[in-house]
């Protein structure tokens, strides 16, 4: 009895002590995911008090509509060209500033700054780089005697156009993972490996690269997600011109919520990108768990 | 298990408190003077703001008894998202201001109420008042055969040019062409090319991204249809977008670009365009009256204004925001809403608005105004797009306006991309549009 009574009184406090965080979490996380996806099977427009339970026509409609495709590949498209950029970039900058010398806490410092500035900021900036003829990109075309691109315009260069900024702003995001990455990796092995006469590539090869697996592994999943996410810029620069050729995932539900005032459509576009987000996580985490070496 | 208990009315007691809490706001309003919430799109400490501030003032300057309480909204989608929260928290706004395109999704939805019961009750009045609203914005406040808006701010797209560029390539810089092939002819004229063959200059300029394609657009459509037909129905169930008119004023768009060559490829931004004129990249654009102000403040060169070129006739889009009443008030509240909006509708303040903000005045008898006179005398390009109002008809409106907005601007850059022919652009864009619009036949 008197043990019961003690059981409680922990279990008690413990929820109290929980219970600030899990009321945030449960309001502004929990509630939201549930609603999303119970709106995701009605349908509930502008004006409606109430929504009316229409099962899986929401899905439906937009695995059969042409756009909802060409939108999904945009975004598997957009992430291909900055996952990878980013992460060597941001690998490249780290190996670059991992060391003790003068100057080096100015470069990390520069390296980090674009990753400081808002997207909103950032691709008001490049917009003006991008801009057509009169841009800064375009001059420097035509400065060197070739015809301007005006690249946010033709359905080719803008995402090309777009993953080049946010490689931009990413890399230095990345590159401090990774700095702290190769500051866990201890001295000592360099010094083994230099004494049997690997330096340089192979040090890398076989001692950086695999030492940094939980890093990469972490790094990889926080680009893919991050890349998904992306919408801000897309609202800025082109509004998904041309014809949804620059038109993302997370725009598009932006679109249907706000702009067509379709909640619903907006809900189950939430929920098929929850469920792209968790397969990421969960295939990353459970299939390369075993490759890895922890140190 | 008592702890758990005490804590169990704990909470309890908390989520009490703070409900009667929030219900209390409610119920202290008792006094017979009356506050009513108008919902303006601007972003909050925006320029207008101050300007709608002293609007609501001077109301309760004369009307001691009401006061206009405005609430800053954001962009005009904005403002429609929080006038559905808040009529989904029982507290709508008593009047705002919204596109006059989305009158029917207004109407259909039951947000707004029709008006002509007030314009009724005002009698002889009442009908003077609204036959005073020039016809090319009026056009668009009707959703069967019932007012459901007044006209507020306004606009209309006119041509801006460059005289100094006209007269360096020897045209009368106070000729403006006045039809596609004078357009095309002057345009030519007025493209200027380096040693290397790249362009300096380009004859004309149209903004071609999202969201602006589709209002250039309703101009040209306006321009070669037969008899000034629109691009949709008037009951804004039926879109026409794939009419062999619309498909040669596409191509027409087309040839400027790839044809003639005497406008820039690809999607020029609707921000940008103002830019490239003053910087004299662009000779001629098609820009809204909106911008005005900002061209003869940065112009280094004479600058005019025309009416929009004409093919079979002539046709420009008007757009801008209109005043609506919310369904779900008292009905002493909406009257005191008409009176509001009466007020801020007068000639003068009218006349006022468009001096101050660019927006073209919507009431014929603002323009008969000393207030207009002066500002005339001392800036006669603002007149043209009094001038044009005559010619002029409402920007695309359906049923889901802004869904077929994106329809017509995803399929027109298509076409500028080269995807498609403006035929098939054309033909696509139909099909979708009468997707959308098929449940509201």
């Amino acid at each position: 009895m008197k043990k019961m009574k003690r059981t409680v009184k922990t279990n008690l406090t413990a929820w109290a002590l929980l219970a600030p965080s899990l009321v945030f979490l449960l309001t502004f996380t929990v509630f939201p995911i549930f609603r999303s996806i119970y709106l995701g099977f009605t349908r509930y427009e502008l004006g409606m008090m109430k929504p009316e339970f229409i099962g899986l026509k929401n899905y439906v409609d937009l695995f059969g509509s042409a756009i909802f495709w060409k939108i999904i590949g945009n975004t598997v498209a957009f992430s291909l060209m900055t996952v990878i950029p980013s992460m060597v970039l941001g690998l490249a900058l780290a190996s670059l500033v991992n060391h003790k010398r003068k100057g080096v806490g100015f470069l990390r410092t520069s390296f980090f700054y674009p990753v400081v500035m808002p997207m909103i900021a950032i691709a008001s900036i490049w917009m003006f780089i991008y801009m057509a003829d009169s841009g800064m990109l375009d001059q420097f075309l035509l400065k060197l005697g070739m015809q301007p691109m005006n690249v946010l315009s033709y359905k080719e260069s803008v995402k090309p156009a777009m993953a080049f900024m946010y490689v931009w702003k990413e890399a230095g995001y990345l590159m401090i993972f990774f700095l702290s990455g190769l500051q866990n990796i201890s001295g000592e092995l360099y010094e083994a490996a230099r004494i049997d006469g690997a330096t340089g590539w192979t040090a890398f090869k076989k001692i950086t690269l695999p030492l940094l697996g939980p890093t990469l592994l972490f790094v990889s999943t926080i680009a893919l997600t991050n890349s998904i996410k992306l919408v801000d810029h897309i609202v800025i620069m082109t509004e998904g011109a041309p014809n949804n050729a620059s038109t993302m995932l997370l725009f598009y539900i932006y679109q249907q919520g706000f702009a067509w005032f379709d909640q619903a459509k907006a809900s189950a576009l939430t929920v098929i990108m929850l469920v792209i987000m968790l397969a990421i996580a969960m295939l990353q985490f459970v299939k390369s768990d075993r490759k890895i070496h922890y140190n | 298990m008592r702890n758990k208990l005490i804590a169990l009315v704990l909470i309890l007691g908390i989520i009490t408190m703070a409900t009667i809490g929030a219900a209390g706001g409610q119920e202290a309003k008792t006094s017979e003077k009356m506050e009513l919430t108008f919902f303006y799109p601007v972003m909050v400490g925006g320029p207008l703001t101050k300007l709608i501030d002293q609007l609501s003032l001077d109301y309760q300057a004369v009307n001691p008894n009401v006061t206009v309480k405005p609430v800053y909204t954001g962009n005009y989608d904005d403002t429609v998202v929080k006038i559905q929260t808040a009529i989904q928290g029982k507290n709508p706004p008593d009047f705002f201001i919204n596109l006059a395109t989305q009158r029917f999704s207004m109407a259909s939805t039951g947000v707004a109420i029709p008006l002509d019961g007030f314009i009724a009750a005002d009698g002889a009045q009442g009908k003077a008042y609204i036959e005073d609203f020039l016809p090319g914005f009026m056009e668009d406040s009707f959703v069967d055969g019932k007012i459901y808006s007044i006209p507020f701010q306004r606009s209309t797209m006119v041509m801006f040019y460059n005289k100094d560029a006209f007269k360096e390539v020897g045209l009368d810089p106070n000729k403006p062409p006045t039809t596609w092939a004078e357009l095309v002819d002057y345009a030519t004229k007025l493209t200027k090319r380096d040693a290397a063959g790249n362009v300096e200059r380009y004859g004309v300029g149209l903004a071609l991204n999202s969201g602006s394609a589709q209002w250039g657009f309703t101009g040209f459509a306006l321009q070669n249809s037969i008899g000034g037909k629109n691009l949709m129905s008037e009951d804004g169930k039926k879109a026409y977008f794939d009419t062999p008119e619309n498909v040669e004023a596409l191509q027409f768009w087309l040839d400027l670009q790839n044809k003639y060559k005497v406008m820039q490829g690809g999607i020029v931004q609707w921000t940008d365009l103002p830019t490239q004129f003053l910087g004299g990249k662009v000779a001629m654009i098609y820009h809204t009256t909106g911008n005005l102000t900002n061209i003869s403040n940065n112009a280094k060169f004479a600058f005019g204004t025309a009416f929009l070129p004409g093919n079979k006739q002539l046709g420009a889009p008007t757009g801008g925001g209109n005043f609506y009443i919310s369904a779900g008030i008292s009905p002493e509240r909406q009257k005191a809403a008409w009176e509001f909006i009466k007020f801020a509708t007068s000639p003068e303040r009218l006349a006022q608005w468009n001096i101050d903000t660019g927006y073209v005045a919507p009431r014929a008898s603002s323009f008969d105004t000393q207030l207009m006179k002066d500002y005339w005398a001392r800036m006669p390009q603002a007149k043209v797009a009094f001038e044009q109002i005559p010619y002029a008809k409402p920007e695309l409106t359906t049923y889901e306006a802004s869904r077929m907005w994106r329809i017509l601007n995803d399929n027109i850059q298509s076409a500028v991309t080269g995807e498609a022919t403006a035929a098939q652009a054309m033909r696509n864009a139909q099909a979708q549009a009468d997707e959308v619009l098929k449940k509201y036949q």
